[in-house]
This record gives structure tokens, C-alpha cells and sequence, in this order.
């Protein structure tokens, strides 16, 4: 689950770490409010919304007057903004940072993430901050340093004074450097987050250690045990049918072709859309409706894909193992005459009870397609769309 | 041979009392798998199933000789269950639940390490379908009459793909020695490469089917040391051709987030290690058949 940069910063506030004198604002009006409460006279509006590289798409603005702040919150507030990041929906942006300028000396990357490799916490940074990491990793490896932490004691202080000295810091510095890298790591064990990142990390001209931008995700399968890291959540920042889904208990995520997907597993259900990738389409949605795919749950996911107006066919992929393929069958059957489907339907059956499975649905009275292979699914999917398709542009 | 777990081995299951366990528990006894109690904290000397409740594990590997588990205990407790087995010594165990936070399984790792190898309990999972020797014993969730025994080691991440694969070297006349699900989440107890490492040293085994995903640096690794050090032939499919970068696919585990990590990168570095790769998920049967058919 990922939050808002305001959070991450009021979250590593409350660890000790340093961030500029700042507030959150909903309007053109509280934004300009907030600069009387923050003072100075150069400001930053910031849009808040789940991406990065949010500069570039209009999303962070220096302003000097009240004027240009006001302008800023028009510009940002209620529109969805594309970054590098988001894909051609973008995000939208209902709330605004308002933070005090900066005097910056030297910027810096740091960040700790979690390593599939070491199976451990890691801590990496670098002297060139402001960055992409990734670009870095690629154009400059030498100029990445990464320490590793061991979960049976954590975060040692002479690996958090062996990265200030990497960073570039001075020996002034380094008793604030090892706080605040002390308190971002206890912020990153204590709350399960999977990735806590600052970039930049400002060294200001007066020497302090100031976190600019910062970003914190988090474990979905620890939010049981993090109710306040939970209550972060942000619902307009995703997809409205992946958090239909997931309300649902349904493994949901949309994409942009037009062949809708129900399997069971989520590597089954990668592989289909792999096979109809293979056989010339593109799948609009991956779901897996997992183990236990009742009547219920098996209508809630129909009416899922459906909503997706792209979708111009339908793949059902289900290999039952605990489960029985006559009671999927039945709950296909069930949901298709329910939902009165206009759209061709491909249903693939294996496993427990497929001959009884294949009788209910090829005896239901509806014209739904059935396959014995997956590459026959595919195929008849791909064919399905393409017939569609072209259907609709006779009708229009 | 196979790996793992035989018809002698004397399994326990951890959340025995629960619905699942006893659900899951019941269905292995049916396969023949040898189940010799279970562990329901607070309720040992109790008989479930016809069989002893155990209050914790060392209690069922001193009287009853438990050497395997299998755990179907909820998340927030399993990764203590894990390592209660481990401490117990227990030999081998399968961590089914789904659910285990991240850190939870870096702990359990850590844990792991302080044992000395011969002593170290191996783990499969969490997040998976269990491990099953066709004919001999099933540890796990599947359905067991879709396997045949046979000479194919599959180790794979994900259920249901495991048990298409093992549905269409069926329909080929091609067994299993045992196949293996490592589950589908980052931090994983063994990883591909460990257990097509027990495949090389398996003599029921001659060709190894290697099911991977997107996210993680585990199949190239597996592929990496298959070069270095293997004799057998290693088949390989990876899934997830069409997933978008950054995006979470069902399995904790399968997402892209660094070079490498996506299914046409995996699939290309394979190659160049000398895996066999299955095009299609529809011709991994097919192609296991061909390796096969060169031995």
C-alpha cells in the first residue's frame, strides 16, 4: 500500500527525521492560509498524488506570491495528473502540500528497501541525489552504495555513520546524519513498510540535513497489525475496479486490452493471458477468483470484468482442484443468466468433475463457447473479439 | 526416490483442529499420505481425526517421531509455527498459509541460518500448494489424482499452473517424481534453485520442469546454477508475458520492479544458461516430452 508524501514526512517527523516547515491544504485559499502559518516568503506547492516525477507534469510549483500560489492550487486541485508514472489515466489530485522553501547546498539519495536476494533490509544511498535510482544504477553503479542489515540485531550506528560518510557528509554532520538514518529505519521495521525512500535528501546551506521528498510503502499482508498505517489509505489514488475488487476479496487488475478474464490462481491466470497474448489479443484485466470460486463470488467477479466497457469477450479459465467444475459450471450458468450477458463467452474447464462441468453449461440453453485446451480458449477468445468487433461496427 | 517426503514419512499438521486443517488433514490421510497427529496449542491429548493433538511440536516428534509438517496456521501466527517445527527438528515442512508479513519471513530465514546445515529444517513456502510424490505421499492442498508418478521433478511457484502442467504431461503418459510449490511470495523458505538442486542428486528424477513469474531474481539464479552444476535437463516456463511494470499480480511476490524481473527478460537469460523453454503455458507438457524423448 503506498500513502502520500505528506504522510511519509509527518510519519518521519515523528521519528526524529527533519522536514521543512510545511501543511496540507484542499483549496486555493487554505494554501494561501498555510504560507501565513509556515512564513517566509518562498513557498512550494506540491501536488499530492500516488507517483513521482510529479515536477515534470506540472505537479510541484515555486511560487512568490500569494497570486502564484493561488494559481498553483487552481491548476493542481481536481485534476488528474500524468506523470512518467501513472499510465495515460493519471492520478487525481484532492489535496496540497504547502511547504517552506529550501536553501539547498548538495542533494542526496537515500532510501531502505526490501531485498528479494539477501532476504533482508536494505540500506542504499548516494551522493548524487534528485535522481531516478534506476537511472543512476544504470548510467553510474560505482556511485550506489547499499549496506545490508541483519533482522537479528537491526540497523548497527557505525553502518548508519558508514553511509553519512558515503553521502558525503562532514564530521559536523554525522551525529544528525545517524539520527535521522536511525529514525527512518526504525519507521521502516515498525510499521512493516517495503520501501522507505528520500530523494532528494538536502544538505542546506547551513548544514542541516533536511528530507525534501519522501516516499514509504508498505506491506499489504501486515496491515492487520498496522491499523493507523491502514487508515492512510487513500481510495482516489486507485483504480475504482481494483478496490471493487479487493472489497470483494477478488484479485483484481485492469489493463487496457478488451478480452475480460476470470481464472483461478494467479499463475494460471497469468499464463491465460499470456496464451491469449500469443493468440493475437490483449487481455483487459487480470483476476483471479481464487480457491473457493462459489456461485456468489463467481456473479460478483462476471459483474467486475463487465464493468469494463473495452471488453468485447470473455475468457472463464478455471482448473478446480478442491473445488468441483460442476459447481463452477452451475455458478457460470447461474451469473450469465443473471447478468444477462450481451457479449461471447469462452469457458475452459479441467479437473475435478470437467464431464459433469461440460454437460451443465453445453445443457444451460445459453450460447456460451467451451474449449479443452488452453490454447483452444485462446484461440476462440482472440476469434470471439474479432467477430465483436466487427458486429458492433455494422451496428454503429 | 523422490525428494522430500515418501510413503514412510511421519507428518504432522500444524492449525490441526481448524476447518482447513482438518479438511486438508483428512484429504492427505485419504491420498495415503502417512499423518501421524497434529498441533492445536491447548488442546493436546485430544484425538482428532483418530489421531493425537499435540500441544506443541517437540511433544509430537518425541512420541510420535514426526520428521514433516504442513501448516495451516493464520498468518499472523505462522511464521512462529515455522520456526516452533524448525526448533523442534523437524526435517521438512510445508507452510501453506497465505498472508505471512514480509518481515515475519525475514526473521524466519535469519532463524533458519543459525541451525548447521544437516540440521537445518527445509522449508517450502509459505503461500503455496504443498510438494506431492505421486503414488507415495501428498503434502499439500492439490488435487492428488491429477499426478502420476513418473521421472519429471516440477518446482514451481503457483498452484493451479503446477496443476495444469501436471494435467497436460498426464494426458502425455508423463509422470512426476515430485513436484514442488515454493509458493508465490518474495521472501520464500527455498527457492528454485534449491530444489532443482534436490532434483540433480534425485535418481527417480531425469528431467526437471522449473514453473516461474514475473518479480524476483530466483529463476535466473535456478538457471545460473543448472549451467554450473547440473547434468539433467531443465525445462522452463515463465508466466506473465502481458504484466505491466509495478503492478502487483496476485502473488505478493509477482511484481516487476527492477530490470530483470519481467518474464521476456527471464525467458531470454534462460536461454543463454541452456534451459529448454516451453513457449506457450499450453506446451510445457509438449516440450517436457521432447527433452524427454532425447535422454
Amino acid at each position: 500500500m503506498d500513502i502520500h508524501e505528506y504522510q511519509a514526512k509527518e510519519i518521519l517527523a515523528s521519528y526524529g527525521v527533519k522536514i521543512p516547515e510545511s501543511g496540507l491544504a484542499y483549496s486555493p485559499e487554505q494554501a494561501v492560509q498555510r504560507t501565513h502559518e509556515i512564513g517566509g516568503n518562498i513557498w512550494a506547492v506540491k501536488a499530492q498524488i500516488h507517483s513521482g516525477a510529479r515536477g515534470k507534469a506540472g505537479g510541484v510549483k515555486i511560487c512568490k506570491t500569494h497570486d502564484e500560489i493561488k494559481t498553483a492550487a487552481d491548476y493542481m486541485l481536481g485534476r488528474k495528473l500524468i506523470t512518467d508514472q501513472t499510465g495515460p489515466g493519471g492520478k487525481f489530485c484532492g489535496r496540497l502540500y504547502i511547504e517552506a522553501a529550501t536553501d539547498i547546498a548538495k542533494e542526496l539519495y537515500f532510501c531502505f528497501l526490501v531485498d528479494r536476494i539477501s532476504e533482508r533490509i536494505v540500506m542504499v544511498g548516494s551522493a548524487q541525489g534528485g535522481m531516478e535510482i534506476e537511472e543512476l544504477a544504470e548510467t553510474d553503479p560505482e556511485a550506489i552504495t547499499k549496506i545490508y542489515i541483519d533482522p537479528a540485531v537491526g540497523l548497527l550506528d557505525f553502518q548508519a555513520r558508514e553511509m553519512a560518510f558515503v553521502l558525503g557528509l562532514e564530521a559536523s554532520q554525522i551525529s544528525q546524519a545517524v539520527k535521522l538514518i536511525q529514525g527512518c529505519y526504525h519507521a521502516m521495521r515498525d510499521l512493516d513498510a517495503n520501501m522507505l525512500e528520500i530523494n532528494p535528501l538536502v544538505v542546506t546551506t547551513t548544514g542541516e540535513l533536511i528530507t525534501l521528498d519522501a516516499k514509504m510503502s508498505f506491506d499489504d499482508n501486515a496491515l492487520f497489525r498496522q491499523q493507523k498505517i491502514a487508515e492512510l489509505r487513500d481510495k482516489t489514488q486507485e483504480d475504482p475496479r481494483e478496490m471493487a475488487a479487493s472489497d470483494r476479496g477478488l484479485s483484481y487488475v485492469g489493463l487496457d486490452g478488451d478480452i475480460g478474464c476470470m481464472i483461478n490462481g494467479a499463475g494460471l491466470a497469468m499464463a491465460t493471458m499470456d496464451m491469449i497474448k500469443l493468440a493475437g489479443g490483449e487481455p483487459a484485466n487480470f483476476l483471479d477468483v481464487g480457491g473457493g470460486a462459489s456461485p456468489e463470488r463467481t456473479e460478483k467477479a462476471f459483474r467486475l470484468v463487465l464493468a469494463d466497457k473495452n471488453v468485447k469477450a470473455m475468457l472463464v479459465n478455471i482448473f478446480a482442484g478442491i473445488n468441483r467444475c460442476d459447481w463452477i459450471a452451475e455458478g457460470v450458468v447461474h451469473a450469465v443468466k443473471k447478468i444477462d450477458m450481451k457479449i461471447p463467452l469462452i469457458v475452459r474447464l479441467s479437473g475435478t468433475n470437467v464431464e459433469a462441468g461440460r454437460k451443465i453449461i453445453a445443457e444451460s440453453g445459453l450460447s456460451i463457447m467451451t474449449a479443452e485446451t488452453l490454447a483452444e480458449a485462446a484461440e476462440l477468445a482472440v476469434n470471439a473479439r474479432n467477430q465483436q468487433i466487427s458486429k458492433e461496427g455494422v451496428v454503429t | 526416490m523422490s525428494i522430500f517426503i515418501d510413503k514412510k514419512t511421519r507428518i504432522i499438521v500444524q492449525g490441526f483442529t481448524g476447518k482447513i486443517g482438518s479438511f486438508h488433514a483428512q484429504d492427505m490421510i485419504n491420498y495415503g499420505s502417512n499423518i501421524v497427529g497434529g498441533i492445536t496449542p491447548g488442546k493436546g491429548g485430544q484425538t482428532h481425526l483418530n489421531l493425537p493433538v499435540f500441544n506443541t511440536v517437540k511433544e509430537s516428534v518425541e512420541q510420535e517421531g514426526a520428521e514433516a509438517s504442513i501448516i495451516f496456521v493464520p498468518p499472523a501466527y505462522a511464521a512462529d509455527s515455522i520456526m516452533e517445527a524448525a526448533d523442534a527438528g523437524i526435517k521438512y515442512c510445508v507452510a501453506i498459509t497465505d498472508g505471512i508479513p514480509t518481515q515475519d519471513m525475514m526473521k524466519v530465514k535469519q532463524y533458519l541460518r543459525k541451525f548447521s546445515p544437516e540440521d537445518r529444517m527445509i522449508l517450502t513456502g509459505p503461500n503455496c500448494a504443498g510438494t506431492i510424490s505421486p503414488g507415495k505421499s501428498m503434502l499439500g492442498i492439490m488435487p492428488g489424482y491429477i499426478y502420476i508418478a513418473g521421472n519429471i521433478g516440477v518446482v514451481g511457484r503457483s498452484g493451479t499452473l503446477g496443476y495444469e502442467a501436471a494435467d497436460q504431461m498426464k494426458r502425455l503418459g508423463i509422470g512426476i517424481s515430485t513436484s514442488v510449490g515454493i509458493g508465490g511470495d518474495p521472501i520464500n523458505g527455498s527457492s528454485h534453485r534449491d530444489i532443482i538442486e534436490k532434483f540433480e542428486q534425485d535418481d527417480d528424477t531425469k528431467v526437471i520442469l522449473m514453473i516461474g513469474e514475473i518479480g524476483g531474481p530466483q529463476e535466473v539464479e535456478a538457471g545460473l546454477f543448472s549451467k554450473e552444476n547440473m547434468n539433467k535437463p531443465v525445462v522452463a516456463y515463465i508466466a506473465g508475458l502481458t504484466a505491466p511494470k509495478g503492478r502487483q499480480m496476485g502473488h505478493a511476490g509477482a511484481i516487476i520492479s527492477v530490470s530483470g524481473e519481467s518474464a521476456a527478460e527471464k525467458v531470454e537469460m534462460l536461454k543463454t544458461l541452456g534451459v529448454t523453454i516451453a513457449p506457450t503455458p499450453s506446451a510445457m507438457g509438449q516440450t517436457v516430452a521432447k527433452v524427454l524423448a532425447k535422454l
